[in-house]
C-alpha cells in the first residue's frame, strides 16, 4: 500500500520535473530569440559580451550551484582560455573551433590541477583555495612571455569558424558566439538533469549521505570542477575573439567575482539565472560606460544589497513567488 | 663575504625585506584569525580595511598635520570603528545563513571601498614620508631604521595580542565563545556585543598594518587587495584555528619569500601559493590547524 502510494507520488514528481525541464527549454529559446533581436536593435557587441559572460557564468554555476563548491578562482579558466585560445589562433593559424577547443582542454587540465586540491577542502576553505591557484595563474601570467603582460594579447584575428561562418563579418561572429552559448546551455542543462548531475545535487545537500551511500563523492566533485573548467576555457576563448584582445583582467580576481556576482543577482542553482545575471550586470556596465570608474563601487553595492535581501536571485525569487501561488 | 655564492649583503638584504614582509603578513592573518574564530567569517574586506588604514593615515598627515606617530593610535581606531558599523548594519544579518554569504558580503564592502578610495584619489600610488629616516648598523648589515621598527611593532604587538587571548578574563571569554557562543551566552556574556568588539578588534589590526605599512610601499587603492589574497594563501598554510599559527607562518613565508628573492627571483611572487599547494596536499589542515 504505502509502496504503491510513494511510486505515484514519484511518478507525479517527474511529471512535474519534465514541466519544468520543458518551461526551461522554452525560456530559453525565447531568451535565445530576444538576444538575435537584440543583436538588430544596439550594439551587437554588447549582446556577444552577454553571451560570452553568460557561458561563463553558466560554467561556474554548474560548481557553485549544483554541485555546492563555490570557487572564487574562475577567472583562471576564463582568463587562461582566453590566452590560450587566442595564441593558438594567432601564433599557429589554427582555426576558430581548434582554439575554442584547445583553450577547453588545457581550461580542463587547470582546472584537474586545481580540482584535486581544492575539493578535499569544504566551503569558505574552497573558496580561498581557488582564489590563491587564480592569482597565482596571474602573476605567471604577467611574466610569461608570450602573454604580452600589461598590454594583453592583442590583435587576435577572426577567422572561419567550422569552414562555414567567416567571423571577420559582425552578423556571423554573432552567430557563431550564439552557437556555442546553445551549445554551452544544452551541455550544462544535459548534465545537471543526468544520473550523474543528480549525483552532484545529492552531494550538495548531503555529502556525509552521499558518501553513505556509496559514493565516491571527490570524484564526482572533481568531474564536476573539470568541466566547469573546460567550458569556462571555451567561454574565454570565444569572448577573445570577439573582442580580439585577451588581457589580464581575464585572470584578474575581480572578474572571479564578477561571475560570482552574476550567479548570485541571477540565482544560484537554477538553469536561467546565470544568462539573466550575465545581462543585468553588463548591462548596467554599458549603461554606465561613461562613469566607468564607479562599476567597482556599483558591483560591490550589488553584493551588499543581494546577499543581505535577496540570496535567490532574480530567477530564484521568481520560481519560488510561482511555487506559492501554484501551493495555493 | 658571499654565502652560497651570493654577496652576504645582498642576502641579508633580502631577508630584512622578507621579514618586514612577513610583519605585514602576521598581522593581517593575525586579524583574520581571531575574526574567524568567534563570526565564523572571512573577512574579504580584511585588505580593504588594511588600505583604508594607509588612507586615514595619510589624510590625518596632510590635512590635519598629525604624524605617524599619532596616527599609529588614531587611524586604527577608525577603521575599527567602521567595521564594527559593518558588523552592527549587515554583517549580523548573516548570522544564521551559509557562511559563504558572509565572504561574498565582505567581498562587496572591498569593491566599494577600494573603488571609492580610488574615485577620491585615483589608482596610483601616494608616497608617505618615512618617519624615521637613517639606519642602523647591526654589526653584519645596516638596515633602514623604519624597516627595523615595523617589524618591532608587529612582533610586540602580535605578541600583546596572543597574551590578550591566552591569558586575560576577556581573552577567556573570546576563547570560550569561539567554542560554543550560546553556552557563554547562558553564563550571562552579551555575545552579540563580544562580536561587534571581535570584529571591530581584528579589523582594526588590518588598519595598524596599514598606518605601518603607508611609509615603506606606496599607499594606493589596490595595496589591499594585492596583499590579502597571499594572506588568504598564509592563512591556508598556517591552519585556520591557532592564533600562533598564523603569526608563525606569517614570519615564515615572509622570510622564505625573501629568500626566494634572492635565489630565484622569477618565483618570488608565486613561492608562497606554491606552498600552499604542498600543505593542500600533505597536510590539507594546515601546519598548526585542527581537521575541520
Amino acid at each position: 500500500m504505502t509502496s504503491s502510494t510513494s511510486l505515484s507520488a514519484s511518478r507525479g514528481e517527474r511529471r512535474i520535473t519534465r514541466r519544468r525541464r520543458l518551461v526551461e527549454l522554452g525560456l530559453f529559446a525565447a531568451i535565445v530569440l530576444a538576444l538575435m533581436l537584440a543583436s538588430q536593435m544596439m550594439n551587437p557587441f554588447v549582446v556577444m559580451k552577454i553571451m560570452c559572460f553568460a557561458m561563463f557564468a553558466l560554467a561556474l554555476n554548474l560548481l557553485m550551484g549544483f554541485t555546492g563548491i563555490v570557487s572564487f578562482g574562475h577567472a583562471m579558466f576564463f582568463g587562461g582560455g582566453a590566452y590560450m585560445g587566442g595564441y593558438a589562433i594567432k601564433a599557429f593559424g589554427w582555426p576558430l573551433e581548434a582554439g575554442i577547443l584547445l583553450a577547453a582542454a588545457v581550461a580542463a587540465l587547470l582546472g584537474l590541477g586545481t580540482g584535486v586540491l581544492a575539493v578535499r577542502r569544504h566551503g569558505i576553505y574552497t573558496a580561498m583555495v581557488t582564489l590563491a591557484f587564480a592569482q597565482m595563474l596571474l602573476f605567471l601570467a604577467i611574466q610569461a612571455p608570450f602573454t604580452g603582460g600589461e598590454d594583453g594579447l592583442q590583435s587576435i584575428p577572426r577567422g572561419y569558424f567550422l569552414g562555414l561562418l567567416d567571423t571577420r563579418s559582425e552578423f556571423q561572429l554573432f552567430l557563431t558566439t550564439l552557437i556555442l552559448f546553445v551549445a554551452v546551455f544544452l551541455i550544462v542543462f544535459r548534465t545537471v538533469h543526468s544520473p550523474f548531475g543528480q549525483t552532484l545535487k545529492a552531494i550538495r545537500e548531503n555529502e556525509a549521505r552521499a558518501i553513505s551511500l556509496g559514493y565516491h563523492t571527490n570524484r564526482y566533485k572533481l568531474a564536476a570542477f573539470v568541466l566547469s573548467a573546460a567550458l569556462s576555457g571555451a567561454a574565454g576563448a570565444m569572448k577573445a575573439v570577439v573582442f580580439e584582445l585577451a588581457s589580464l583582467t581575464d585572470v584578474s580576481w575581480h572578474t572571479s567575482g564578477e561571475v560570482v556576482l552574476m550567479n548570485l543577482v541571477g540565482g544560484i542553482g537554477t538553469m536561467l539565472g546565470p544568462i539573466a545575471g550575465a545581462a543585468i550586470i553588463i548591462g548596467i556596465q554599458e549603461f554606465l560606460s561613461g562613469i566607468e570608474d564607479w562599476i567597482l563601487v556599483i558591483n560591490g553595492v550589488i553584493f551588499v544589497v543581494v546577499v543581505i535581501a535577496f540570496r535567490r536571485g532574480v530567477v530564484g525569487e521568481a520560481i519560488g513567488s510561482l511555487a506559492r501561488r501554484e501551493g495555493r | 663575504m658571499e654565502i652560497f655564492g651570493i654577496p652576504a649583503q645582498a642576502l641579508y638584504g633580502q631577508l630584512a625585506l622578507g621579514l618586514v614582509n612577513g610583519a605585514f603578513y602576521a598581522l593581517l592573518s593575525l586579524g583574520l584569525a581571531i575574526i574567524f574564530g568567534l563570526l565564523n567569517l572571512i573577512n574579504f574586506a580584511h585588505g580593504a580595511q588594511y588600505m583604508l588604514g594607509a588612507y586615514v593615515a595619510w589624510m590625518l598627515l596632510s590635512y590635519l598635520g598629525i604624524g605617524f606617530w599619532g596616527a599609529l593610535v588614531v587611524a586604527p581606531l577608525v577603521v575599527a570603528v567602521l567595521g564594527m558599523a559593518l558588523e552592527r548594519g549587515l554583517l549580523r544579518y548573516l548570522r544564521d545563513v551559509d557562511q559563504i554569504y558572509g565572504l561574498l558580503l565582505t567581498f562587496g564592502v572591498a569593491l566599494i571601498l577600494e573603488g571609492l578610495v580610488a574615485q577620491s584619489y585615483g589608482w596610483s600610488g601616494m608616497p608617505y614620508a618615512n618617519p624615521l629616516p637613517g639606519s642602523v648598523d647591526l654589526g653584519f648589515m645596516r638596515m633602514p631604521m623604519y624597516r627595523l621598527v615595523a617589524i618591532a611593532i608587529s612582533l610586540v604587538v602580535c605578541l600583546a595580542v596572543w597574551i590578550a587571548i591566552e591569558r586575560t578574563k576577556l581573552g577567556a571569554y573570546l576563547r570560550a565563545a569561539s567554542e560554543d557562543a550560546d553556552m557563554v551566552q547562558a553564563f550571562g556574556v552579551n555575545i552579540p556585543r563580544l562580536i561587534m568588539l571581535t570584529y571591530g578588534f581584528g579589523v582594526g589590526l588590518a588598519g595598524l598594518a596599514g598606518v605601518v605599512a603607508a611609509p615603506v610601499y606606496q599607499v594606493s587603492p589596490a595595496m589591499g587587495s594585492n596583499l590579502i589574497i597571499v594572506v588568504f594563501a598564509v592563512v591556508v598554510i598556517g591552519g585556520m584555528g591557532s592564533i600562533a599559527g598564523s603569526v608563525i607562518a606569517g614570519f615564515g613565508l615572509g622570510l622564505i619569500e625573501g629568500l626566494t628573492k634572492v635565489f630565484y627571483p622569477a618565483a618570488s611572487t608565486t613561492v608562497i601559493f606554491f606552498i600552499m599547494i604542498l600543505i593542500l596536499i600533505f597536510r590539507p589542515s594546515g601546519l598548526f590547524g585542527s581537521t575541520r
